[in-house]
């Protein structure tokens, strides 16, 4: 067993892990953090996506060890009260989940694209969107999700 | 319209929730005491089982119970629907175990189970389990599987046919081929496909010792179904000892409609180990056993006239059933099939006959659409081909085929009688918004940058909402098709929903929230929608099928019904009128001609504190509960067109356009609808371009992955031009069709019809689904490229 220490959502956190444990499973099964979700098993489906030192990283694809001493910001951490953080508005909004499942993973993608891209066009929102897949919306409105929640970002910014 | 009432675009109710990480998916739920299961499944596509040595699993650290075939000699999983064969026999029903009983017939077929503290712990000691497995010869293909001396599953079915079942008439068919002016003939694949939802099964069995009451929380689409077949027919648990929760559910797609083996393994378990036992599936697991979808392999014939008039066609079809019957899957390939081969057309004639069979790979079920989307890419198919082997444009052959706009009520040469539709309007309607009168000069741009360009258009109709129970009882089915609600009114007039029906992405909540604001007049956030519990909502069906409008809604509508009749009651004793006088309109009970009125929440406050209360006549209370069996189906339909440009070079094909007009009847929530006909497009195009499930011979799943079997990214797709042309049912209270799964539906052929157009000039005439960069590239070569020297 080894200690990790890590911060979450702004709260400094201890835990005693297998070396083993994925960072997914630090969050989901220590922490209680269910918000972030895991949908395949090798890398591909991007539910698991998390922020990093303020980097969008796949949690299932990192070691919980690796996250030791760093910041980490999931679904839950996101809103403000019961404020959504814009990106989540424009999801709403937008109409850009339907089972939810995908979503977390899908918004914490997104908030990084938005902070990387001022005025992104369709294409580069789908092609940031390689690493999350979604089953139930055709991306068509996730798509208009991304683009109205990075102006929405640009302008509170 | 209101801006929360029926047609409003509302926001949905669920997506708090789910956009802040509080949704309660299964895996979320964690029992006190909980453990972990870990399946050990066959890494064999067949193979007998000499024996297994379990005691070094057993020793292992945290593991509680390692159980085999041996140990559960239990029922095994049901199957939903009896077909009859041709000559009146019933179909082979071969056992479906739980845990493999000295037979494995596909790889990822369940052999054992370890329950261990952690998951890891089970998965670790799963590791130590020796299993002697006799490798046998395996066959994967439904046409390899009926031929002479191919390897033989299970001894119930000999020849691995399940039935060898036909509709129609065959000698009015034969006639009429005999005095075509023209016959077109297609062989057609239609590939399997895995669902893929994005959330992974998992199941939660419990077992409390003190009320022997179980409680299962498991993925479904349909928690009652699963404690009817679990209960009745495997764990031979009473009803009212199990309790089925199917919480937040992330995607079905008709996958989650089945009751699975592992539902029944923690259940059992749950018991035996004395604590609760949770098993999640990896995607790995997801692929190797959630029923997958499609696989026919096809010969189909249609008869035309000298002007194109279509006068018969003739299917034969070879259905592939996987390894077991899994839940639903007999009625796919049949009723959900053959009864839709007249499509939007009047052929007077139809023939279909339909083989099913066992082979080694996971079972086929249901999947968005299930049988529709095959029927359909048959008669689209084959209506392209015809246009371009008679020289007739491809939309006015079809114009002059379609069901005529006065013909409603019409029956099909196939069974259904279609209630409403237009398609005129629909094809219009998708013609103009793709601009096909403008597409030669399209195709002539994209042939200077060196680039194919094809349009394919592509009608559908679907049937929805499978019914009535008593018709489809007499064609096999081994279940009601109605649904329920129950309507709570509280005494302070908030609403409490109970829905048979379950939502896994739908918006249910929303919608049927609508519904009850619209008729009530009370605000929607005091209307919430409960389902997916056995121990609070009525026995329900679930959802599949887009029946939840349809059905749910329109039971809904009847419960409804029954709380303003109530109301009435009461209310013409508050304003002491005749009860015949009292009308009710906008959250209103009044006397009719009068300014005397009475508020909903009033009359619901009355109901419960009934001091000032026609008691002699009305009982307290005011919760209602209606069952709805539909008269018919819901016949959506609608046209589908995709305009797409493939690289010669690569063989890659980009779909450009897509373009969709839709009848899906009354509207509900529009922004939900176009949601839910995005999504199914997503799928459409996914089957015609990308996805494939390849079995090696073997029976290895070689595309059993992510990284392997390619799921729609968001750079496959374009953004969709979608519209609706509204029709409405005349047999059900809301006028509504369903719309789940009509992009499924007519998306494939419409894709494939616009990349046949594109090779047309080059002489290809037919290309397999998936049309990747692979098969195009090839196909362009071999009418290209000089033939090497032999």
């Amino acid at each position: 067993m080894a200690t990790v220490t890590l911060t979450v959502n702004g709260k400094s956190v201890t835990a005693t892990v297998e070396p083993r444990t994925l960072l997914v499973q630090l969050l989901r099964e220590h922490l209680g953090l269910t918000g972030t979700h895991v949908g395949c098993d090798t890398s591909q489906c991007g539910a698991c996506v998390v922020h990093v030192d303020g980097v969008s990283a796949k949690s299932c694809t990192m070691l919980a060890l690796q996250a030791d001493g760093a910041q980490v910001i999931t679904i839950e951490g996101l809103a403000t009260g019961d404020k959504l953080h814009p990106m989540q508005e424009a999801f709403r909004e937008h109409h850009g989940l339907q089972c939810g499942f995908c979503t977390p993973g899908m918004v914490m993608s997104a908030v990084d694209f938005a902070r990387r891209h001022k005025n992104p066009t369709e294409q580069q929102i789908r092609e940031w969107l390689e690493g999350n897949i979604c089953r139930c919306t055709g991306y068509h409105n996730i798509v208009k999700a991304i683009k109205a929640g990075t102006e929405a970002m640009g302008r509170t910014a | 319209m209101s801006d929360t009432g029926i047609g409003a675009p509302v926001r949905r109710k669920e997506d708090t929730r789910f956009l802040t990480g509080r949704g309660t998916y299964t895996d979320d739920i964690n029992r006190p005491g909980q453990v972990h299961a870990f399946i050990l499944r066959s890494p064999h596509a067949h193979a007998e089982i000499k024996g297994i040595d379990t005691s070094k699993a057993k020793s292992a650290a945290g593991v509680l119970a390692v159980y085999t075939g041996a140990d559960m000699q239990i029922g095994g999983l049901p199957c939903g629907w009896l077909i009859h064969s041709k000559d009146g026999s019933p179909m082979a029903e071969p056992p479906h175990p739980v845990l493999a009983q000295g037979k494995v017939r596909h790889v990822g077929d369940p052999v054992a189970v370890v329950v261990a503290e952690t998951r890891a712990q089970a998965k670790d000691a799963a590791e130590l389990i020796s299993v002697d497995y006799k490798v046998l010869p395996a066959v994967v293909s439904a046409e390899d599987g009926l031929k002479s001396g191919a390897p033989q599953l299970h001894e119930q079915a000999k020849g691995n046919l399940c039935y060898d079942w036909h509709l129609g008439d065959k000698a009015a068919v034969d006639a009429a081929f005999a005095k075509a002016a023209h016959v077109t003939r297609l062989d057609i694949v239609n590939n399997r496909l895995v669902p893929n939802a994005m959330e992974p099964r998992a199941a939660i069995g419990e077992y409390d010792r003190a009320t022997g009451e179980y409680t299962l929380y498991t993925t479904s689409q349909n928690p009652h179904v699963i404690r009817l077949l679990m209960g009745a027919f495997v764990l031979q648990l009473p009803e009212h000892k199990l309790r089925v929760v199917a919480p937040d559910v992330g995607g079905g797609f008709g996958s989650k409609i089945y009751h699975y083996a592992e539902e029944a393994i923690v259940t059992w378990a749950s018991s035996r180990v004395g604590r609760p036992i949770k098993w999640t599936a990896e995607r790995g697991e997801s692929f190797a056993s959630d029923a997958q979808g499609r696989d026919h392999a096809t010969h189909a014939e249609l008869a035309l006239d000298k002007d194109g008039k279509f006068l018969a066609l003739k299917v034969a079809t070879i259905a592939n059933l996987g390894a077991y019957l899994s839940t639903f899957s007999t009625a796919i390939p049949t009723y959900l099939y053959g009864t839709l081969l007249a499509g939007t057309y009047t052929t007077p004639a139809i023939y279909v006959e339909v083989k099913s069979v066992f082979t080694n790979t996971v079972p086929v079920d249901a999947y968005r659409g299930a049988g529709r989307p095959e029927a359909c890419f048959v008669i689209e198919r084959l209506v392209d081909t015809a246009a371009r082997e008679t020289k007739i444009d491809r939309a006015e052959l079809r114009r002059r085929n379609f069901v005529p706009k006065d013909a409603y009520p019409y029956q099909t040469p196939v069974a259904l009688t279609y209630d409403s539709g237009d398609y005129f309007t629909t094809l219009d309607m998708a013609l103009k918004a793709a601009d096909y009168a403008g597409f030669e000069q399209r195709r002539q741009e994209s042939a200077k940058r060196g680039k194919l360009r094809g349009i394919g258009v592509a009608t559908y109709i679907e049937a929805c909402g499978i019914a009535p129970s008593a018709v489809a009882g007499a064609l096999g089915a081994r279940a009601g098709l109605y649904e329920t609600a129950e309507l709570r009114v509280h005494p302070t007039g908030s609403i409490t929903v109970f829905t048979g029906t379950h939502s896994h992405g739908q918006g249910h909540e929303t919608t049927f929230a609508q519904l009850v604001s619209e008729r009530l007049g009370v605000p929607i956030e005091m209307v919430d929608v409960v389902h997916g519990d056995t121990t609070k909502i009525p026995f329900g069906m679930g959802t599949y099928g887009s029946r939840s409008l349809p059905v749910g809604g329109s039971a809904l509508v009847k419960a409804m019904d029954k709380v303003v009749n109530k109301g009435k009651k009461i209310a013409a004793h508050l304003l002491e009128a005749a009860e015949a006088d009292i009308e009710f309109k906008d959250g209103k009970f009044s006397v009719a001609g009068t300014d005397k009125n009475v508020a909903f929440g009033q009359v619901a406050f009355a109901a419960y504190v009934p001091h000032n209360y026609p008691i002699e006549e009305v009982e307290p209370g005011l919760d209602e509960t209606a069952f709805y069996d539909p008269k018919n189906f819901t016949y959506p339909a609608g046209c589908h067109i995709a305009e797409i440009e493939i690289d010669r070079d690569t063989g890659v094909v980009s779909v450009v356009k897509f373009t969709a007009a839709d009848d899906f009847g009354r509207i509900i929530n529009p922004m939900i609808v176009e949601g839910q006909v995005h999504g199914g497009l997503a799928q459409g195009i996914g089957q015609a371009l990308y996805e494939n499930a390849v079995y090696d011979d073997d029976g290895q799943l070689v595309t059993g992955s992510f990284m392997d079997y390619c799921m729609p990214r968001a750079d496959h797709l374009p953004s969709f031009d979608v519209a609706t042309h509204t029709t409405l049912c005349t047999h059900n209270p809301l006028g509504v069709k369903g719309c789940g799964e009509a992009g499924a539906i007519g998306a494939p052929a419409a894709v494939m019809n616009a990349v046949v157009d594109a090779l047309a000039p080059l002489g290809v005439g037919d290309l397999d689904m998936p049309a990747t960069p692979e098969r195009v590239w090839n196909a362009i070569a071999e009418k290209t490229m000089p033939k090497a020297a032999e």
